[in-house]
């Protein structure tokens, strides 16, 4: 049985064994490339807030309120809050989804017993949860991380799910000629041969955490940098939403850019450019 | 006793509401020591012969036994040398020479010591350390072998280990195999779909038949070893050569059923 093409992990492309055609390479760093790229989108941005796009703020603004937010403690406090849900949320979810997937993919019956709930839950968008989770938990954090770890759990289970079934049986019978029983097989081969999908999901998961993190933020949060934004709509204050946006793809980045040398580090031996 | 005995061995596999009959009452036996090449056509039901004696694959009718004793399962008695390698990516060449003993539960000393004699055998030394994604596909295939030699199996079974290999290659890893077999000698099931290397690495070349898949012919191969690039030219091998390629590809039409 093989479960439907899951989008973001199969897409994401890390795990597979695919080279990409050997293309002409590019003489000029990557980074300097990088570099000059983000200068002309922020040059872009200003001619577009400078030809007084409705109520656009240029960098420069955008810049100076996210000095003023930053002097007096909010972003700090925000980005903390924030980051704080995201990452216990994430962490409960992975922590949940990886055994699940697991399970899931070396057991028959486990398959047969979890695959419709997780299926059906992934059709469900985290954010459609929240009207239930603030129902059945309150205003508190707890449906905060419950809706952001449930987000990060389905991105992961299914990866990890897919990595495991994925294994190459050629390996597995490697392994059981060389006189391996199914607990060494599952730990020398099904974890190591599956990591790079589990790693793959964890990054899915962490982008999905971030994406419900404003969401989850709506449920009367005090803090946090969706609710600053949310707070800023009210008031057209779009300098601080952008100082927000802002923040949230740069934190998203950096845990982002952090799994992926973990994963660099764990997976290198994969056999890819 | 031979090492291994196959009696009336055959294989039905289901193919949706019907079934393909693989092997159709096999019967083979390898003495101790001896070396076994196997030709056929594609899907004759060479790799599946070889699944069985290893214990991966079920047969439907008949029995093997290796000393005797019914094969129910794969052990490390039995070294498998698979025709993709299937060496383990996250493990370094020793990791994987290791991988058995370890298994086995070889102290890490002798375990070491072991690998390197190995690793050396085939040599592989300079690289023991080498991720497989960063070897030659002549490297990954000496490697697989001196992991399956690691384990030390009184048997070993070969499915079309130099396939992907290019003729120069080739002829260097039949030599090497040679070799290391005449030091240590182990009983060999070797298959193969390249004729000539049939004749020069074995004692007997047993030609398989497709539709069902049986056992067609098995010549002797009565060539003295060590063999050689010699005996790679002289006038025995051409005939011996000649006779199982008339064996192999001027094969009776299949019988229906
Ligand atoms: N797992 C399987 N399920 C169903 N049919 C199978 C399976 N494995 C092999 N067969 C069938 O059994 C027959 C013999 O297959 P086998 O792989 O043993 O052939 P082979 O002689 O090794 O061929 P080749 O030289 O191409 O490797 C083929 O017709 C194949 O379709
Ligand atoms: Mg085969």
């Amino acid at each position: 049985m093989s479960a439907p093409a899951e989008p973001g992990a199969a897409g994401t492309g890390t795990a597979r064994r695919r080279r990409a055609p050997e293309g002409p390479r590019s003489r000029v760093p990557a980074a300097a490339l990088n570099a000059v790229s983000l200068a002309a989108g922020v040059g872009v941005w200003a001619a577009l807030a400078g030809a007084g796009v409705q109520g656009l703020p240029g960098p420069v603004e955008v810049a100076q309120r996210g000095w003023e937010l930053g002097a007096d403690g909010t972003l700090v406090q925000d980005a903390l809050a924030s980051l704080r849900r995201v990452f216990v949320g994430f962490a409960l979810g992975t922590a949940l989804a990886v055994p699940v997937g697991f399970l899931m993919g070396w057991y028959g019956t486990a398959r047969g017993l979890l695959e419709p709930w997780v299926q059906f839950f992934r059709t469900i968008p985290p954010l459609a949860i929240i009207p239930l989770a603030i129902v059945l938990l309150g205003i508190g954090e707890t449906p905060k991380l419950v809706v952001i770890g449930l987000g990060a759990f389905l991105s992961c289970v299914i990866s990890t799910f897919q990595g495991v079934i994925g294994v190459d049986s050629t390996l597995i019978n490697a392994a059981r000629v060389l006189g391996a029983n199914d607990r060494v097989i599952f730990a020398r081969v099904v974890v190591p041969a599956s990591s790079p999908f589990i790693i793959v999901g964890m990054r899915v998961g962490l982008g999905s955490a971030w994406a419900t993190l404003v969401a989850a933020e709506l449920i009367a949060a005090q803090e946090g940098l969706g609710f600053r934004m949310q707070h800023a709509q009210i008031y057209y204050d779009l300098p601080t939403i952008f100082v927000g946006l802002i923040t949230i793809g740069v934190l998203g980045l950096l845990m982002d850019r952090l799994l992926l040398a973990a994963e660099r580090r764990l997976t290198g031996w994969q056999d890819r450019r | 006793m031979n090492k291994i005995e196959f009696r009336g061995v055959g294989k039905v596999y289901p193919l949706g509401a019907d079934t393909v009959t693989a092997l159709s009452a096999v019967d083979l036996g390898l003495a101790d020591g001896e070396f076994v090449t196997v030709v056929g056509p594609s899907g004759c039901g060479k790799s599946t012969l070889l699944g069985i004696a290893a214990g991966l694959v079920e047969p439907s009718s008949g029995s093997v036994t290796v000393d005797g004793g019914p094969v129910t399962g794969p052990g490390p008695d039995r070294g498998v040398i698979f025709q993709q390698y299937a060496l383990f990516p996250w493990l370094t060449v020793r990791g994987n020479v290791e991988f058995g003993l370890k298994v086995a539960g070889m102290g890490r000393a002798e375990r070491r010591a072991r690998a390197e004699r190995y690793i050396g055998l085939v040599g592989l030394t300079d690289f023991a350390d080498a991720l497989p994604k960063t070897l030659s596909g002549g490297m990954r295939q000496r490697c697989a072998i001196a992991r399956a030699y690691a384990a030390d199996p009184r048997v070993l079974l070969m499915d079309e280990p130099f396939g992907a290999l290019d003729a120069l290659t080739r002829v260097r890893m039949q030599d090497q195999l040679l070799d290391t077999w005449s030091r240590e000698r182990r009983t060999v099931l070797f298959i193969t779909h390249d004729v000539d290397e049939a004749v020069y690495l074995g004692n007997r070349v047993v030609v398989m038949a497709a539709g069902p898949g049986r056992v067609q012919e098995v010549i002797d191969v009565d060539l003295p070893y060590p063999r050689t690039e010699q005996t790679r030219l002289s006038p025995e091998f051409a005939a011996l050569r000649n006779r199982v390629w008339r064996a192999v590809y001027h094969q009776p039409p299949a019988k229906e059923g």
